[in-house]
C-alpha cells in the first residue's frame, strides 16, 4: 500500500535577484524512487533543503507525514583535520545509533574494517559509503541522497546506484535522490525530474530522456560525452558537444 | 595547628592567582577544542579586542570593569553571530575589521577619558597576580557553570560542529546551541583576559587544543587533554614567572607553546 511521505505545492524560492526555485510541486510516494536531475545552480540541493526543512521558501506548502524518519546524505561533510572522530563515532552521533545498528550496517555496506579508523584517512567511496550508513541508521521511511561525494569514480557510483533498489525493497523506503547524470541512474528510478529553476519536465526515466525540454537543457551541457571525445576531437570539440548524444547508446536509438 | 593544615596555604599570595588560572584553563581548553573544529580562533580574538572598548565605556561609566567586560564580550558576540553563517573569507576580514578598530578605538578613548587611570598593561597582558578572593570566586562559578552546560549539551555541540545540517534534521536546536556556545565562549574571555590579557586570550583557547589534538583519537579526549595541557601551562607560567621574575601572562602562553611543540615530538602521535 502506498502512502504519500512528502508532498510539495508551487514553491518558490528567490535568492539575490535570481529565481532559484520557480513554482516546484512534487509528491513522494513510500516505495518510489525519485530522481532530480539538472545543470549545476538548476536549484536541486536548494529544493532538497526547502524539503527537509533546512531552509524556507518563500511561498508555497510542504506538507509532510507526521513523524516522519527521514535519512539524509549529504554530499559531503566539511570536517577540520583538527577534529579526531573516528566512523563510530561519527556514527554514534545520529539520531538512533546504537551498536547492534551501526554493526548491521557496516556489515550490509561492507565497510566494518572502517569502525574504528579516523574519518580523516577515507576515500571518496568509503566516505560515501559512511554517510549512506549515517543516514540509514534511523531506519528512514525517506531516504534523501544528495550528490554522490566528489572524489568517487564512475564505478563506485554504479554500485551505489545498484544498491538503492535493494534498500528501496529492504527497508520500503521512498528515494530521493540528486544526480547529474541520468544514464547512470535510469535503470534504478522510478521518476525523473528535470529541474531548471522550475520543472522542465518529469515521469519515466525513458520519456524523460527523449524529451525535448531535456535534450536542450543537457544537450549544450559539455557531460560525460566531452570526455570521450577529447582524445580524437580537438579541432572540433565544439560541435560534438552540441550534438554530442551519440555516444550514449540510449540516445542513438532515439 | 588548630586552624587545620590547610590555614598555612591560604598565606601564600600566590595560591589565589594559581588556583583562579588554573581553574580556567580547565575550561579555556575545551572550549578552545570547539574553537579549533568550528574555525572560529579569529573570533576568540575579535572578543577579546572588543572587550577593551567595554573596560573603557566601564571605566567612563563608573561601574564594575568586570562586569562591564562581561557584559561587552557577551554582547559583541551576540552581534557577531549572524557573521558564522556567512562566507568565510568576507567574514574573516569583515572580523579583522571589527577587531582591531574596536581594539583602537578603546586605547584612544582611554587616553581621552581625563584624570582616570587604568592599568593599560594589565588589560593587554594580564595581570594574573593582582587577582583577588573575588575574582577566584566568580571564575569558580563561570567554570562550573559553563562545564555543566558543556556536558549537558556535549551531543548537541559536538553534533552541530560536525554537521549543523545533519544535526538540525536529527532535531538538535542548532541555533540556540550556536548561541549557547558563543555565549560561554564570551564569558571566558572575559574572564581569562584577567589571566593572559587581551592581546594572548586566544591563546589560552587555541594551544592547549592544540596540543591535544595530536594525543587523541575521539573529541572527548582532546577536550579533556586541552583542559590538561592548559592547566600545565598555567601551572608552568607561574612557576617560571616566581622563578625569573618575567610576566606572568606571557609566561603562560609560552610554556603552552612549548607543551605543544613537545606534543609535535611525540613519536606515536595521531595522523593530522
Amino acid at each position: 500500500m502506498t502512502e504519500t511521505l512528502l508532498s510539495a505545492d508551487q514553491l518558490s524560492l528567490k535568492r539575490a535577484h535570481k529565481q532559484v526555485l520557480d513554482n516546484i510541486s512534487l509528491r513522494i510516494d513510500s516505495g518510489r524512487i525519485i530522481t532530480l536531475i539538472g545543470p549545476n545552480g538548476c536549484g536541486k540541493s536548494t529544493l532538497i533543503k526547502v524539503l527537509l526543512g533546512l531552509e524556507q521558501a518563500d511561498r508555497g506548502r510542504i506538507h509532510r507525514s507526521p513523524g516522519l524518519r527521514v535519512g539524509y546524505m549529504p554530499q559531503k561533510l566539511s570536517l577540520d583535520q583538527r577534529l579526531p572522530l573516528t566512523v563510530d563515532g561519527l556514527l554514534k552521533l545520529a539520531k538512533g545509533a546504537d551498536n547492534q545498528a551501526i554493526t548491521n550496517w557496516l556489515q550490509r555496506l561492507s565497510i566494518e574494517h572502517l569502525r574504528h579508523q579516523s574519518v580523516h584517512g577515507l576515500s571518496g567511496g568509503e566516505w560515501q559509503r559512511v554517510l549512506l550508513a549515517r543516514a540509514l541508521l534511523i531506519r528512514p521511511q525517506l531516504l534523501v541522497l544528495d550528490e554522490p561525494v566528489q572524489g568517487v569514480d564512475v564505478q563506485g557510483q554504479m554500485e551505489l546506484y545498484q544498491l538503492i533498489p535493494t534498500l528501496r525493497d529492504e527497508l520500503g523506503c521512498a528515494v530521493l535522490m540528486v544526480s547529474h547524470d541520468l544514464h547512470l541512474v535510469m535503470a534504478a528510478t522510478d521518476e525523473v525530474i528535470c529541474l531548471n529553476g522550475h520543472v522542465c519536465c518529469s515521469g519515466h526515466p525513458d520519456q524523460v530522456s527523449i524529451d525535448p525540454a531535456y535534450l536542450q537543457l543537457f544537450g549544450s551541457q559539455p557531460a560525460i560525452a566531452h570526455y570521450t571525445h577529447h582524445h580524437d576531437h580537438h579541432h572540433c570539440l565544439d560541435g560534438h558537444i552540441a550534438t554530442g548524444t551519440e555516444t550514449n547508446g540510449e540516445h542513438s536509438h532515439d | 595547628m588548630t586552624d587545620g593544615l590547610m590555614a598555612p596555604l591560604f598565606n601564600h599570595w600566590w595560591l589565589i592567582p594559581l588556583l583562579t588560572g588554573t581553574l580556567l584553563a580547565a575550561i579555556t581548553g575545551p572550549l578552545g577544542s570547539f574553537v579549533v573544529w568550528r574555525r572560529m580562533a579569529f573570533f576568540g580574538d575579535t572578543l577579546a579586542h572588543g572587550a577593551l572598548l567595554g573596560i573603557t565605556l566601564g571605566v567612563i561609566a563608573d561601574i564594575n570593569l568586570t562586569l562591564a567586560l562581561t557584559i561587552s564580550c557577551v554582547g559583541l558576540a551576540l552581534l557577531l553571530l549572524p557573521l558564522q553563517n556567512r562566507s568565510r573569507i568576507s567574514s574573516d576580514t569583515l572580523l579583522g575589521i571589527v577587531s582591531h578598530s574596536t581594539l583602537a578605538t578603546g586605547l584612544v578613548a582611554l587616553s581621552l577619558a581625563d584624570g582616570i587611570r587604568v592599568d593599560l598593561m594589565g588589560y593587554l597582558f594580564g595581570d594574573l597576580l593582582a587577582v583577588e578572593l573575588s575574582d577566584l570566586l566568580l571564575v569558580v562559578t563561570a567554570v562550573l557553570a559553563i562545564a555543566a552546560l558543556m556536558s549537558w549539551q556535549w551531543h548537541g555541540l559536538l553534533a552541530s560542529t560536525v554537521s549543523p545540517e545533519l544535526a538540525a534534521i536529527d532535531g538538535h536546536p542548532v541555533k540556540a546551541l550556536n548561541i549557547l556556545l558563543i555565549v560561554m565562549l564570551a564569558l571566558v574571555v572575559a574572564l581569562a583576559m584577567k589571566v593572559v590579557g587581551i592581546l594572548l586570550v586566544s591563546a589560552l583557547l587555541i594551544i592547549p587544543a592544540a596540543t591535544a589534538r595530536s594525543l587523541s583519537q575521539t573529541p572527548a579526549q582532546m577536550v579533556l587533554l586541552a583542559a590538561l595541557a592548559g592547566m600545565l601551562s598555567v601551572m608552568g607560567g607561574l612557576w617560571a614567572s616566581f622563578q625569573w621574575d618575567t610576566p606572568a601572562g606571557p609566561s603562560v602562553v609560552v610554556t603552552a607553546a612549548g607543551l605543544f611543540v613537545i606534543s609535535l615530538l611525540n613519536p606515536k602521535r595521531v595522523q593530522q
